[in-house]
């Protein structure tokens, strides 16, 4: 995969410190993301990955203390999270979310409607609107009867991950911040899922891929891999960095690196 | 058979500048007599209608119980409100017709034509196409009937009950007052004194009726009171689906409704009435808005018969309204759908009950209350299962929904089973607008209030699918109306 170093960051984040409440959990990260780059971040249960994912989405909830998060060259800390989606901000929750009583359909064409009206394009018309989905539904080896459905309810865990690659997919942000997308899925639906991932890559697209396993990076093959401990980037590396990691765990980060890679 | 449609109202640009959507006065001269009620008014009332003897002699035995000593508004319900002075009200105001009654359309005051215009009601002929018959009563006498003809020729009458009184009174006779008799209640008592118009409707034998029924009523005098009284008789095996909408210009002062709806299914018939209430709600600090004190009961009279209310509440100062039904036939069945919401400073009492008096009759309640600013929301319901009833079913869901922290929700179920084979299940749930399902709208491009009206909306979801489809989208637009500057 071609690098490309030398475009300006799409996400540049800058020793970045967020706290819940009295508890610091982002202590200094710093991260820069660029077009056409995917980048894998690794890290222990509670290391801060999701709160990382959250903030950059605007979830509410966090108190950035210190830092930056500089999106296509601005700062977006004072953005709401709608405007943060419209600018081409992705996030697959690592927990989905119940919407009862809103359809999938309803929900994705609100959506798509109000990105395309930020983007400046016209009103897709109901018929057109509804094949596109049907195609996307398909790629993701959804039942078009899963698109009547409200969205997430009652819907397995892989349906409900498998739901927020085919929301990628319809919306077509530039920067997908994807949360354990990969966890919980069966062998099949991994595969569904990657290809979807794939698909989307793009020398215009940039990839966060938050997981805890090297087996989603054997189909989606990072350009970086970045392991998050305690809030801060203690290692970055290439993709056998994460083999390593599966061979060895994080016990062997844990203390200070006496030189980065 | 096709899904008949429903009128759509589509608004103004200055409807939509103004608060409230539909705050709008007409100037038509109004025949107002002077306030205040008494034994002479009440027999203007019947005169002005050129009413028979029994008709005058049944209101003068109502308007004479209301006055009787110790006769008062209920006050068990949880809304307040200062006395009403009865004296000072309006109970009678038709629009002055040129001459004799309107023919045909052509012949109605073209200023109600035009009013009806705004309010985007299809009188027009033309319009007729879209399915829907229209009985609108303006203030309080109906003016026009559209697709008068095909019901004819199936032999359902629908059209103003002053109207049917004249021409069909042996129905009429028999049927008014028999689900609520004139003694029911005090706002029951004062309608059947003083009402000035509404809507009959019958459906022969065997009929399904082809088009939803729909009368639009609207109230415009000020200091005016309406009092519309609706009489829907389903004979057996018929079916007949009916919408009422409700609209009032923006007023000072309080304005009192106090209606009357009576249904009637015998053996095998089926009633669906659904109820858009948009009544002026008051401004921001309660000031003005409808007080609507409703008598709404349904009989299922006949075996296998049904009674089906589904209500969407968003307008009033007030509202207090307990549609019901009585299930007297075996197998009859009762549903009542609702969604109420306050908003500011209205108050809504309202629920249903339902009496389970035959074998096996199964009922089932959904109520979804919405309360915002200071809004008081209450749900009060009473199921009842007699000793006859056997293997009587009940199911009830109520849900409250709160927006902000100044507002109320409370739930007040009553249960009274007096045979041991009924069946009882009863949920009730209160939750608020979720932040996580707020941010993950908002995560997809979606703006704050429209993520928080996606929600509403879904959380009304089970009520407004009840309504016939057209209606159901104006159900979720009057709801986004009603919350303007509410959320988001
Ligand atoms: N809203 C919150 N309230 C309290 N603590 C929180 C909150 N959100 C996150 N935390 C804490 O912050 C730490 C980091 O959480 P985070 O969800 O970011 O971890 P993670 O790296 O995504 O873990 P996992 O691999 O288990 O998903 C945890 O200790 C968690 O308990
Ligand atoms: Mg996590």
């Amino acid at each position: 995969m071609a690098q490309t170093n030398h475009n300006r960051p799409i996400l540049d984040i800058r020793d970045l410190h967020v706290s819940v409440g009295d508890n610091e959990i982002l202590r200094g990260m710093d991260l820069s993301v660029s077009l056409g780059e995917v980048h894998a971040i690794m890290g222990p249960n509670g290391s801060g990955k999701s709160t990382f994912t959250n903030v950059v989405a605007g979830r509410p909830g966090y108190t950035i203390t210190k830092g930056e998060i500089i999106y296509e060259g601005e700062s977006i800390l004072g953005m709401f999270p709608d405007e943060r989606a419209r600018k081409g901000i992705f996030l697959a929750l690592q927990y989905p979310v119940e919407l009862p009583g809103i359809r999938n359909r309803e929900f994705l064409r609100t959506a798509l409607e109000a990105l395309r009206e930020a983007r400046g394009e016209t009103k897709l018309a109901i018929r057109e609107f509804n094949k596109f989905l049907e195609e996307k539904a398909k790629a993701m080896d959804f039942e078009p009867d899963l698109m009547k459905r409200n969205v997430n309810e009652g819907f397995s865990g892989g349906e409900k991950k498998r739901n927020e690659i085919l929301q990628m997919s319809v919306l077509d942000p530039k920067l997908a911040l994807l949360d354990e997308t990969d966890s919980g899925l069966d062998i099949d639906a991994l595969k569904v899922v990657s290809r979807g991932v794939n698909e989307f890559r793009g020398p215009d697209k940039a990839i966060v891929l938050v997981t805890h396993y090297q087996r989603i990076l054997n189909y989606i093959k990072p350009d970086f891999v970045h392991v998050l401990i305690e809030g801060r980037i203690v290692r970055s590396g290439g993709s056998d960095l994460a083999q390593e990691l599966e061979a060895q765990g994080y016990e062997w980060l844990r203390e200070p690196p006496e030189q980065a890679a | 058979m096709a899904a008949p449609k429903v009128i759509s109202r589509t608004s103004t640009q200055e409807e939509l500048a103004s608060d409230y959507k539909w705050g709008f006065v007409t100037d038509i001269e109004a025949d107002i007599p002077p306030k205040g009620l008494n034994e002479d008014v009440v027999r203007l009332i019947s005169a002005k209608k050129g009413e028979p003897e029994w008709m005058t002699e049944w209101r003068l035995k109502a308007y004479r119980y209301w006055i009787s000593e110790d006769y008062r508004e209920p006050r068990w319900s949880k809304v307040s409100f200062p006395p009403i002075d009865y004296q000072d009200i309006h109970y009678y105001s038709a629009p002055v017709k040129k001459e004799k009654g309107p023919e045909s359309l052509d012949e109605v005051d073209p200023e109600l034509v035009a009013a009806f215009n705004k309010l985007g009601i299809p009188l027009a002929e033309q319009k007729a196409l879209t399915g829907v018959a229209v009985d609108a009563v303006f203030d309080s006498v109906s003016v026009a009937t559209t697709y008068q003809k095909q019901l004819e020729d199936l032999g359902i009458i629908f059209g103003p009950i002053s109207e049917a009184i004249q021409k069909h009174p042996e129905l009429v006779k028999k049927y008014l007052g028999s689900v609520v008799p004139y003694s029911d209640n005090f706002y029951a008592t004062l309608n059947s004194a003083v009402f000035s118009d509404g809507t009959f409707a019958y459906v022969p034998p065997g009929v399904r009726c082809p088009v939803e029924l729909m009368t639009y009523f609207r109230m415009n005098s000020e200091g005016t009171g309406q009092f519309e009284r609706t009489l829907i008789i389903a004979d057996k095996g018929s079916y007949v689906s009916y919408l009422e909408g409700c609209t009032a210009p923006m007023r000072k002062t309080h304005q009192l409704h106090a209606a009357v709806v009576e249904l009637i299914a015998l053996d095998d018939a089926e009633i669906k009435y659904s109820t858009l209430q948009n009544w002026y709600p008051g401004d921001k600090d309660g000031k003005g808005g409808v007080y609507n004190f409703v008598t709404k009961r349904g009989k299922a009279a006949g075996k296998n018969s049904k009674i089906s209310w589904t209500q969407v509440e968003t307008g009033s100062a007030i509202t207090w309204k307990y549609p019901s039904c009585i299930l007297q036939g075996d197998n009859s069945v009762g549903e009542f759908y609702s969604v109420a919401l306050c908003n500011n400073h209205q108050q809504a009492d309202t629920g249903t009950k339902m009496i389970h008096m035959g074998k096996n009759t199964r009922s089932t309640i959904i109520a979804k209350g919405i309360s915002a600013g200071q809004g008081q929301n209450t749900y009060r319901g009473l199921v009842k299962i007699m000793p006859t009833a056997q293997g009587a079913r009940n199911f009830t869901r109520c849900d409250s929904l709160l927006i902000g922290s100044k507002c109320g929700a409370h739930t007040v179920p009553y249960i009274e089973v007096r045979n041991p084979t009924a069946h009882m299940e009863h949920e009730a749930t209160t939750s608020k607008v979720s932040d996580d399902q707020l941010f993950y709208l908002m995560q997809r491009g979606i703006k704050e209030e429209d993520a928080q009206y996606m929600i509403i909306n879904g959380f009304c979801k089970g009520v407004f699918q009840e309504l016939p489809f057209e209606f159901a989208m104006e159900a979720s637009q009057l709801l986004k109306v009603s919350l303007e500057g509410t959320v988001g």
